[in-house]
């Protein structure tokens, strides 16, 4: 039932308002609201039993193994959250003066320089407020530096037909032309069709490494060296940071601007789709572009540094400092770790998936890329499942439910047919990732001997398969009182 | 080892699984030159009690001030049920409804909110939220353009009364797609948006023209003459206003003859707690007619196999990862968690809470501007209704003012001189419903001591 | 292997052409594009009066899992666009050559139609694909 469907006339939270309505007279009557907008009318008690009894029909972390490759679904700290709200943090006016706010800078500059020291990169910026912002930014900034040397010509992104959609569609943002080049069968891209592509007309490439394909680009070095000397820069996708977290630097590997995610690499809430965190580093020739704000310490205090500081800053994306609540959920987590718990990251989400993977094969599923190892993540396909047995990497998603853990990633990267993207994370323990193989062999002894049944499935959630096309077709997206 | 459950024991077994005798060997991949460097500047792992310990430290170092800053972003009472139930793991832990059935608790909540905000703003239909109100903007311009077929310019109007924050990241947002945003002035009595200069368009192709209500000033605009002149005009009209203030005054459905063609605006006032400016979220709502147009993620409800009614991710395949390089908008996320609070605290306000929360905020302001404006030398900027904020002029240099001010913790409002110095020492000044008469008494008694 | 009229050209990014014999053309997509797609669930049509060219984009497809763009194999007037398919989507999907027809041209250039594949040619198009 939707919360509207529960509703009665004249019923209300009466704790959450004061006693009487304020006059309006100094506003014009002409201006005011003559008709009360359609919103639910229910009690407290409803309200908080609607919306308690609706979370627990989510899969979440807290309550399942979410093996989703490429999201990192990793422990969020309780810490990070309590400690983010508390009193002068979580009511600090955006405009507050610095102050009063040497509180909130000093935990932004702090990890502004705890992020730079990770990464290996000269200078960032907290701003982007999401991994898709953060990359408009990063291509923003390349144009910015193209455009500051008169390098107008270069009207080219170059990207791996692997790469994430964010990654086209954020050069599109900023101008651009894409151009695609191959990834080859061993998971690395195709450097002979990247000399191709290379010309005059290139601005700079988008990689991911290791790639979206969960294997490492070996000839990073070499890559970075063809795109620089082209006269174009590398841009890093940092969604598979917790890969290589304290083992591998992006400044190292070449890469000229690179964007983290910090709802991914450093445990801020997943949240049912959000907020994320998409701040920025640069090297030292793309400093001047970095959008704004960012935190400085001038010798006595922490500061903003503004828009007069940085004449050629790309700009400001949001209206005051980025997701600030959800960059101090990642300070604190940052606090955490330390410097050898960051590593560890990168060296049990490695473990975690290396043992899955061997796991899998020896149960006699196929690796994508059998020969490589697993970074963080990797793929496992299963076209001989579904030409042998009519059963497809969606169906056996919808029956991993049942056996409650939630799906990996499916058919993503798209090169892969019927695959699952399977990135463990390093706060599992190895019951976990027993269980999910467990789970992953007795579907399939399923699908061997009563495949409707599977291709059926979820049968124990809240709901059965949902029609798609009838939701794009007959569009209901507003409840009304007639529906 | 903070979070790793991983036991020696464990890990050797795994390892004998694998075939690598050790978790060195697993990178093995990595050409070793990149492998080498150190990470001295980050300091050692804490165990949670100090960290506790550090933050509470720095916490208390920006709290106690009384503040009268709004300028788009505002402290109203928040019921504590609301953040209680939106951080229980469920909704704080849980990703994108990719997989329908293991999300319709998250699905149904953001079709419920989808539907409240298409009633606040009395609006067709609404998406499940962008990242924040001035991103919301340069997304609306965008669709703008792409809705309005009949337009060429991609000539954006943009009152100067707008929040500058929000042009200059909507600014950010459009400027590498030969879009062109031309300010237009206001009236310096009134603090309206000037139809004079608007009509200097009058007849040319204005893609669309963008309207807030309130202005960054406070200031309640003509909203029904201005989006006339945008339909007569064959201009789109891109409403932005604060939601709390739709509970009260005529939403952007309702402007003119047929009303906006997209509203959007912040959604912080809406149950989520000022924390620094951010995370906040972006509401966006629009006509039918252009649904199709709207990025970000949309909610539809369906039904399963079974008849029953279920709620899903719809019109995917205008989004980034389907679509890719020709996709509505880059954007992946949207403000989930955010919108998990702002629902909840809807449903417990309801359109009466609402009412009556806009309204004592507007009335506690009322109460300090009287206050103000008593004291000899200051005086109210603009002589036209106003809702929750206020322009004043001061007798002394607002900088000046500000900082005297701030040494009794008292937080004065924001300072228009560096956008605005055509209005001279000036401050916005805002009171929720939340200030305590105390605070605004001490206020009154400091200034004047000043001026 | 999908179905292909004998009596109508095509282009190998799967559209049909049929020509009404008066320079003016009817425009859709084939029975291949549609199983590719899957259950259309929305259809953006041209404007009646817009002038295209050939290689130029003509609208849009819709399925739950794809958004493809609809290219112009020819130049010239959109004279009709059929409006069946704003309440009926599938109807591209049921009867991709008859009623599932998109839109009408009037040409400008009739000989851009000797550019354009016969059903044989087109068959090959179709064969490689599916390897």
């Amino acid at each position: 039932m939707l919360i509207f469907e529960q509703s009665s006339k004249g019923r209300r939270a009466h704790a959450q308002s004061p006693a009487t309505r304020a006059s309006l007279d100094d506003l014009p009557s002409e201006l005011l609201r003559d008709t009360p907008p359609l919103m639910p009318e229910v009690s407290e008690m409803q309200a908080v039993r609607h919306y308690t009894r609706l979370s627990q029909k989510n899969f979440s972390i807290d309550t399942h193994f979410y093996p989703l490759g490429s999201c990192t679904m990793k422990y969020n700290p309780r810490a990070c959250n309590s400690l983010a709200m508390l009193p002068g943090l979580v009511d600090r006016h955006p405009y507050a003066p610095e102050s009063h706010s040497q509180g909130f800078l000093s935990c932004m500059h702090d990890l502004q320089e705890i992020l730079k020291e990770v990464t290996g990169m000269k200078a960032v910026s907290l701003a982007p407020m999401a991994g898709a912002q953060g990359e408009f930014a990063g291509v923003a900034m390349i144009k910015a530096y193209h455009d500051s040397r008169d390098d107008t010509a270069r009207n080219e992104i170059i990207v791996p037909d692997a790469a994430h959609g964010t990654n086209p569609a954020s050069a599109v943002m900023c101008g651009y032309k894409i151009k695609e080049i191959p990834t080859r069968d061993d998971g690395d891209i195709d450097v002979d069709a990247l000399k191709q592509a290379l010309g005059p007309q290139t601005a700079g490439i988008m990689l991911t490494n290791p790639s979206t394909v969960g294997v490492f680009e070996r000839r990073i070095q070499e890559i970075a060296a063809l795109v620089h000397e082209a006269g174009g820069l590398l841009y890093y996708d940092g969604a598979n940071l917790n890969a290589i977290l304290g083992k591998v630097r992006p400044g190292d590997m070449g890469f000229d601007v690179i964007h983290m995610n910090l709802h991914k690499t450093f445990s801020t809430p997943h949240g049912g789709g959000g907020p994320g965190a998409g701040p920025v580093g640069v090297s030292k020739r793309l400093e001047p572009f970095l959008p704004i704000p960012m935190v400085d310490h001038d010798g006595t205090a922490y500061r903003f540094v503004s828009a007069d500081d940085r004449p050629q800053s790309i700009g400001r994306l949001s209206a005051f400092a980025g997701n600030a609540g959800i960059l101090l959920r990642a300070y604190i987590y940052a606090r955490l770790l330390g410097r050898e718990g960051m590593t560890r990251v990168a060296e049990y989400s490695t473990l975690n998936a290396n043992y899955m993977l061997k796991k899998m094969q020896a149960a006699g599923f196929e690796a994508a890329y059998p020969e490589r190892r697993a970074t963080h993540e990797f793929i496992i396909t299963l076209r001989k499942e579904a030409r042998e047995l009519g059963v497809t990497a969606m169906d056996f998603a919808k029956r991993l439910l049942d056996y409650g853990v939630h799906a990996p990633t499916t058919y993503f990267p798209l090169l892969v047919p019927e695959c699952f993207l399977i990135e463990p994370t390093e706060t599992e323990s190895i019951d976990a990732l027993d269980s999910f193989i467990e789970a992953m062999i007795k579907i399939r002894e399923e699908a061997e001997t009563e495949a409707d049944m599977v291709k059926g499935a979820p049968y124990t959630l809240p709901v059965r398969r949902l029609d798609d096309v009838k939701a794009a077709r007959e569009l209901d997206i507003t409840w009304s009182p007639d529906s | 080892m903070p979070f790793i459950p991983h036991t020696e024991e464990e890990v050797r077994q795994m390892l004998d699984a694998i075939g690598a005798n050790s978790i060195d060997d697993l990178f093995d991949e990595i050409p070793s030159e990149l492998r080498s460097f150190s990470l001295d500047r980050i300091p050692d792992g804490l165990p949670e009690m100090e960290v506790a310990q550090l933050m509470h430290e720095r916490a208390r170092k920006d709290s106690n001030v009384h503040c009268f800053i709004g300028a788009g972003a505002y402290d109203h009472h928040i019921p504590s049920a609301v953040w209680e139930i939106a951080t229980r793991g469920e909704f704080y832990s849980a990703y994108t409804p990719y997989q329908a059935e293991a999300s319709q608790g998250t699905l149904q909540l953001l079709y419920e909110y989808q539907s409240m905000m298409a009633a606040l703003m009395a609006m067709d239909v609404s998406n499940a939220s962008l990242y924040d109100g001035a991103s919301a903007l340069g997304e609306a311009i965008l669709m703008a353009i792409r809705a309005h077929r009949k337009s060429k310019s991609k000539k954006i109007l943009v009152p100067r009364s707008l929040h500058p924050a929000y042009r200059a990241a909507a600014n950010t947002i459009v400027k590498n797609q030969n879009i062109e945003l031309i300010d237009i002035p206001f009236d310096e009595t009134t603090g309206k948006t000037s139809l004079t200069a608007l009509n200097e368009y009058a007849g040319t192709d204005i893609t669309a023209l963008v309207i807030g209500q309130p202005n960054f000033f406070g200031v309640l605009d003509d909203v029904d003459e201005l989006t006339r002149w945008a339909e007569e005009n064959n201009a789109m009209i891109i409403a932005v206003v604060n939601p709390l203030a739709m509970s009260i005054l005529k939403p952007p459905g309702q402007w003119g003859n047929n009303g906006a063609d997209i509203a959007c605006g912040e959604g912080q006032p809406l149950g989520i707690p000022l924390s620094s400016g951010g995370p906040y979220f972006g509401f966006m709502c629009a006509t039918q007619k252009i649904v199709r147009q709207m990025p970000g993620r949309i909610i539809g409800r369906t039904v399963d196999l079974d008849g029953k009614q279920g709620f899903s991710l719809t019109l995917q395949a205008r989004e980034q990862h389907i679509r890719r390089s020709k996709a509505t908008s880059n954007i992946c996320t949207n403000q989930g968690l955010m919108v998990t609070a702002a629902t909840i605290h809807m449903s417990l306000l309801g359109a009466e809470g609402l009412a009556r929360a806009a309204a004592a905020s507007h009335d506690k302001h009322r109460k300090l501007v009287s206050g103000l404006s008593a004291i000899p030398g200051v005086e109210v900027k603009f002589n036209t209704p106003v809702f929750n904020e206020t322009v004043i002029r001061l007798p002394k240099k607002s900088s000046e003012v500000l900082e005297s001010l701030a040494a009794d913790n008292i937080l004065a409002g924001f300072d228009l001189a560096d956008d605005y110095p055509e209005l001279g020492d000036a401050l916005l000044v805002c009171s929720t419903e939340k200030q305590s008469d105390q605070s605004i008494d001490l206020f009154i008694e400091k200034l004047e001591k000043i001026c | 292997m999908s179905y292909i009229p004998s009596d109508l050209l095509f282009t190998s990014s799967h559209e049909w052409i049929r020509d009404e014999g008066d320079d003016t053309v009817t425009i859709g997509i084939t029975d291949h594009a549609q199983e590719l797609l899957g259950d259309l669930v929305f259809i953006e049509l041209p404007e009646v009066g817009d002038t295209i060219e050939s290689g130029g984009e003509a609208g849009v497809v819709e399925s739950v899992k794809a958004a493809s763009d609809v290219f112009s194999p020819v130049s010239g007037e959109v004279i009709e666009v059929n409006e069946d398919l704003a309440d009926s989507p599938e109807l591209v999907n049921e009867q991709a050559y008859d009623n599932g027809w998109i839109y009408k041209i009037k040409l400008a250039d009739p000989a851009e139609l000797d550019g354009l594949l016969n059903a044989e040619a087109y068959t090959e198009v179709v064969e490689a694909d599916e390897h």
